[in-house]
């Protein structure tokens, strides 16, 4: 089968989504199908990208949704989208997140042919998506099989356009998490613990760890914070009292493979995050990583860690009952044993090998044999009124 | 009396455009509906196969065999319209959950390759069937949404297009079956 999927955010900046089709797209490639990604690029000209991926212009940074989305969209990359569907002849075209305003929303639009879409995220029905109701609905009504990746972007799916899914959770390739070891200089005595997310990103939660700092070093004085990920380090360090400052090094935008290793430098990998996720993918790559996870107790996060059971649950952004949580599984060497144990088990259930077989299964209960997915002049502006 | 010509005449534009976008949506969703009924008969028909294949395989006792066998012929013969022979997929899908209803029961069918290879092309057609309804069921109520609207009946823009009907059956995945 040839298959073409839509990114619609910045291929050079890491995130869930992106990861996600890269996986998906690696598996599917694995069990022998064609792949081609169309995303946004911001990573120069000079960056070597992945031969599958067709970059379709740059993002913008636009605030939307309560936070900083940078995405593509205008006449000029709609027409991008166009020639990139019509020189694919895919059998399907799956678009990812498409109720956000960028390449995925204009791929609906002008696509023509069996369409798969994959909700991500959970967000409430935004007022741009009541104003532009009418075009987006034209995009929508397309897509002949959905995708949700949760309970909770179901449900997001269902308010915003009405109908149903199939839910089809987010996988991990856990072979990938099982090679390498740590940075160098670690494991280290005194305990580490690990951060990873944009650190200006309220809905990540640093903050609500940074301010759990001062209470788990009480206990742990030679502890050691990572934090890995983009974003400007420079008021946030500034912000840390003396005390904290020197216990929290901060990393960086790091590789997938550094990614790995930061896993396997830490006692605990903790997710503060506040809201807005769906899914927790990072919780499982720690967990496949053998790394013990600790988690605001947000519904998604709730949900991979079964409650608790494969991973420790926190009340959401409350930093007391954060560094209570984590200084009690520092000091339990069998529960962290256990928890080792028990999450590496519940990531296996998520492998993507079973996750992109489940996607496989949608495709062929969409596609029409010998039928292209061809470019849509319909959902042109004027085309709409023919 | 220039003022109301010119408003009659905008009106009129309105109405228009709107009409022919919506007639251009119908038309869309039309297409969705039919080739999802084309697709979840595909999806059928490849389900009471992969059924047949193991009621003839040898590899299950007679008995169950028979069960399968008869309930699959049952659904494979002459009717057409997969609206219209809903009843006897369900009765397939009863007997799927009552010969493969427990996971040592499949773990038995597929402990040969063959068996094995019987499993899988099923399991696949089991959960392509129930993804492909849900598919169908979904552009069949965008479609009738559209269709109720007061200005879309007064004009006819569905034209001669019958409404697009549901398909109620049971597809619940068989316990056996699920997670394959």
């Amino acid at each position: 089968m040839r298959v073409g999927l839509v990114c619609p955010y910045d291929w050079a900046a890491p995130g869930g989504v992106k990861a996600h089709i890269t996986d998906l797209a690696c598996a599917l490639m694995e069990s022998g199908h064609e792949v081609s990604v169309l995303a946004p690029w911001d990573g120069g000209d000079d960056v070597e990208i992945e031969p599958w991926v067709v970059t379709a212009g740059r993002p913008l940074a636009v605030p939307y949704n309560g936070s900083v989305a940078r995405v593509s969209f205008g006449m000029v990359t709609a027409g991008r989208v166009r020639r990139w569907v019509k020189d694919g002849e895919f059998d399907v075209v799956h678009v990812h997140e498409p109720a956000s305003p960028s390449l995925s929303m204009l791929a609906c639009w002008v696509s023509d042919g069996p369409l798969v879409a994959t909700w991500h995220s959970s967000q409430d029905r935004s007022r741009a998506m009541s104003v532009a109701y009418n075009l987006v609905q034209t995009a929508m009504e397309k897509i002949s099989g959905r995708i949700a990746v949760s309970e909770k972007a179901r449900q997001t799916l269902v308010k915003m356009i009405g109908g149903d899914a199939v839910l089809i959770p987010n996988g991990v390739t856990c072979k990938n998490f099982a090679v390498g070891g740590p940075l160098p200089g670690f494991p280290r005595q005194g305990g580490t613990i690990l951060f990873l997310g944009r650190i200006d990103e309220p809905r990540k939660g640093l903050q609500v760890l940074l301010a759990a700092m001062p209470a788990i070093l009480l206990d742990y004085p030679d502890l050691t914070l990572l934090v890995a990920g983009p974003g400007d380090t420079k008021d946030i360090q500034e912000s840390l009292p003396e005390a904290v400052r020197e216990h929290v090094q901060f990393l960086g935008l790091i590789s997938e493979a550094d990614k790995v290793s930061a896993f396997k430098s830490s006692d605990l990998y903790i997710a503060p995050n506040t809201g807005g996720e769906s899914f927790g993918i990072v919780l499982l790559e720690a967990m496949a990583s053998g790394t013990p996870v600790v988690a605001s107790d947000i519904e998604a996060f709730a949900e991979v860690l079964e409650g608790g059971d494969a991973g420790v649950l926190f009340a959401n952004e409350d930093s007391d009952a954060l560094a209570e949580r984590v200084v009690q599984v520092l000091g339990d060497a069998p529960e962290r044993e256990r928890l080792r144990v028990e999450g590496h088990r519940r990531a296996l259930e998520f492998d993507w090998e079973k996750v992109s077989r489940d996607v496989e299964r949608v495709y062929e209960s969409v596609v029409i044999p010998g039928v292209k997915v061809e470019a849509d002049l319909s959902g042109q502006f004027w085309g709409r009124f023919g | 009396m220039t003022g109301f010509w010119i408003a009659l005449a905008v009106v009129v534009v309105l109405v228009g455009l709107y009409l022919s976008q919506t007639a251009g949506r119908l038309d869309r969703l039309h297409h969705r509906v039919d080739t999802g009924l084309a697709n979840l008969d595909v999806q059928l028909l490849r389900r009471s196969g992969a059924v047949l294949d193991i009621a003839s395989s040898g590899l299950i006792d007679p008995a169950s065999s028979m069960v399968l066998a008869d309930a699959a012929a049952n659904a494979r013969s002459g009717i057409a319209d997969p609206i219209d022979r809903a009843q006897r997929e369900s009765d397939l899908t009863r007997a799927l959950a009552a010969v493969l209803g427990s996971r040592e029961d499949v773990e038995a069918l597929s402990s040969t390759e063959v068996g094995a290879e019987l499993v899988d092309s099923l399991a696949g057609a089991v959960h392509r069937t129930e993804m492909s309804r849900r598919f169908y069921n979904d552009a069949v109520r965008a479609t009738l949404q559209v269709r109720r609207q007061r200005l879309v009946r007064w004009f006819r823009l569905a034209g001669s297009a019958p409404w697009p009907r549901t398909v109620e059956m049971d597809d619940t995945i068989p316990a056996g079956l699920a997670g394959r």
